[in-house]
């Protein structure tokens, strides 16, 4: 059962043909009424309209600008924005960022990268929840209602990125626009109470301050957003694409 | 059966907050005292009549909350951070900090009302004043620390 509250595609199957078509008719649109379409896609949210399938965020990660102190950037900002604080019990303080530091064995070439929610077409953490609590909103945020969630953690194992946490403790002064309790899942909510607003991401934000380009935020559905046109000029990475995710966090570089 | 409920407890609370400016019915014929609501802090008017407020708050908020989690709408009449903003009042032990615990809670308490808002919603807003800029949520601390950081970049940066 998918929980996915946008394309409904349940089943999974024949997937690699319907990405082919939609894209045949995307790019059908465009050509047919570019001026429409580029307008169309161009316009911000206004903070009271609903979200739409028009839209579908991303964050393209260049690590080849990032270094160990510029991912730990993004890992402060987050933390701060959202008010994850230190609990004294490390086992059990929450990450949305973490720093993965890799290398390559071979040549001992190594690197950093920020890594969180990947924002999937196809979450497995919205599969196995039992209450509908996960789910990807349809711009392709996924989140936690945490005003249903059980706190029974199927979603943590499921997640591929060990991209979540549980909230093991009563939290202290919570940020007003990021309300966290025990009992519930957390993870990034790639700032859905900026991007809903038509700001970005704390981590980008932050980010670019201190490495420009190291992080672009954006709409992948709009041809004409950076991000979009960054992702058709390069390869980029998906992390573990084998399963067939489908991430809205994609990387350059690893 | 809830409506029935919920319209009894309606009628007696609007009767019970009517009956405010009466001398209370003190403890001492044994009953449990008036709750004695704050008046909002901000604004002239709620963002519906009071008698439609006290009866129909919980749908408005739950209606809210769905709006806002599924549908990205920030801009909601019946904003859960909104209430906050005009109920919330200040606590006498903490003069810089505006509670809804005097508002909220305190009605609630007498109703017998449950509510676990507050395990995650901050029932608590620190006042804008120039004074407690550091203990401001959003922002602020964000960019102390991004300035931290640049200055540290530019230095050169030991890597770990
Ligand atoms: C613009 C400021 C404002 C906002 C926003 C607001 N209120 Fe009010 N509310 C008031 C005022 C003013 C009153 C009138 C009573 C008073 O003077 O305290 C009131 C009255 C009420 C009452 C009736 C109290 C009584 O006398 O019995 C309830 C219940 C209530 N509000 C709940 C809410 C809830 C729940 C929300 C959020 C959805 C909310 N209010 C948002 C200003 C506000
Ligand atoms: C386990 C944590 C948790 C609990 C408990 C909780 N909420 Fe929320 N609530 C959230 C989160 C997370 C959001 C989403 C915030 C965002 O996206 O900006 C939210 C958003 C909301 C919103 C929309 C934002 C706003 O300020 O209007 C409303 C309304 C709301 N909750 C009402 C409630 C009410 C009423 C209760 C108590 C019955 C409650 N919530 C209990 C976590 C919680
Ligand atoms: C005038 C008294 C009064 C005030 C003031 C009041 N409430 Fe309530 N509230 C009630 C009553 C009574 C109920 C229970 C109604 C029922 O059970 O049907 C209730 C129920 C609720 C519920 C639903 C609880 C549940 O378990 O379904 C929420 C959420 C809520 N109130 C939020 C608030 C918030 C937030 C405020 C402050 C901004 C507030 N209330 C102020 C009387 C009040």
């Amino acid at each position: 059962m998918t929980k996915d509250r946008s394309s409904g595609d349940p089943s999974g199957i024949d997937r690699s043909r319907r990405h082919v078509l939609k894209a045949a008719t995307a790019i059908a649109a465009v050509t047919l009424a570019p001026g429409w379409q580029l307008i169309a896609a161009a316009e911000a949210k206004a903070p009271g309209e609903p979200v739409t399938d028009k839209n579908r965020w991303g964050i393209l990660v260049d690590t080849t600008k990032m270094d160990k102190a510029t991912c730990d950037v993004a890992v402060d900002a987050c933390n701060s924005e959202h008010g994850l604080t230190k609990s004294g019990h490390p086992g059990q303080d929450p990450q949305w960022i973490r720093r993965l530091d890799i290398r390559d064995p071979q040549t001992g070439a190594a690197h950093s990268l920020p890594m969180m929610c990947q924002h999937c077409q196809y979450p497995p953490c919205a599969d196995v929840c039992p209450t509908g609590a996960s789910f990807r909103r349809i711009d392709g945020i996924v989140l936690v209602d945490k005003h249903i969630c059980i706190g029974c953690r199927y979603c943590m194992l499921a997640c591929p990125y060990k991209a979540r946490s549980f909230a093991y403790r009563d939290i202290e002064d919570p940020k007003p626009h990021s309300p966290r309790g025990r009992g519930t899942v957390q993870s990034c909510t790639m700032c859905v109470h900026r991007v809903d607003v038509g700001g970005i991401p704390a981590c980008v934000e932050a980010c670019n301050d201190v490495a420009p380009g190291s992080m672009i935020f954006g709409d992948l559905k709009d041809p004409e957003s950076e991000i979009a046109k960054r992702v058709s000029e390069v390869v980029v990475k998906r992390v573990r694409a084998d399963l067939g995710t489908d991430p809205g966090v994609l990387y350059l570089g690893v | 059966m809830i409506h029935a409920l919920r319209l009894l407890c309606a009628v007696f609370l609007a009767l019970a907050v009517s009956a405010m400016n009466a001398p209370p019915l003190g403890a001492e014929d044994g009953r449990v005292p008036l709750p004695n609501l704050a008046k909002a802090a901000k604004g002239d008017a709620c963002v519906e009549p009071a008698e439609v407020m006290r009866r129909e708050h919980m749908d408005f908020l739950k209606i809210e909350r769905d709006r806002t989690m599924y549908l990205g709408i920030r801009d909601g009449k019946y904003s859960l951070n909104g209430c906050i903003e005009c109920h919330a009042t200040p606590d006498p032990e903490d003069p810089e900090v505006r509670t809804v615990e005097f508002f909220c809670d305190e009605c609630h308490n007498y109703a017998a009302v449950r509510t676990d808002c507050w395990s995650c919603h901050n029932p608590r807003l620190v006042e804008e004043t120039p004074g407690n800029a550091a203990r401001l949520p959003g922002h602020s601390d964000a960019g102390t620390l991004i300035g931290q950081l640049k200055d540290h970049l530019a230095k050169g940066a030991p890597t770990p």
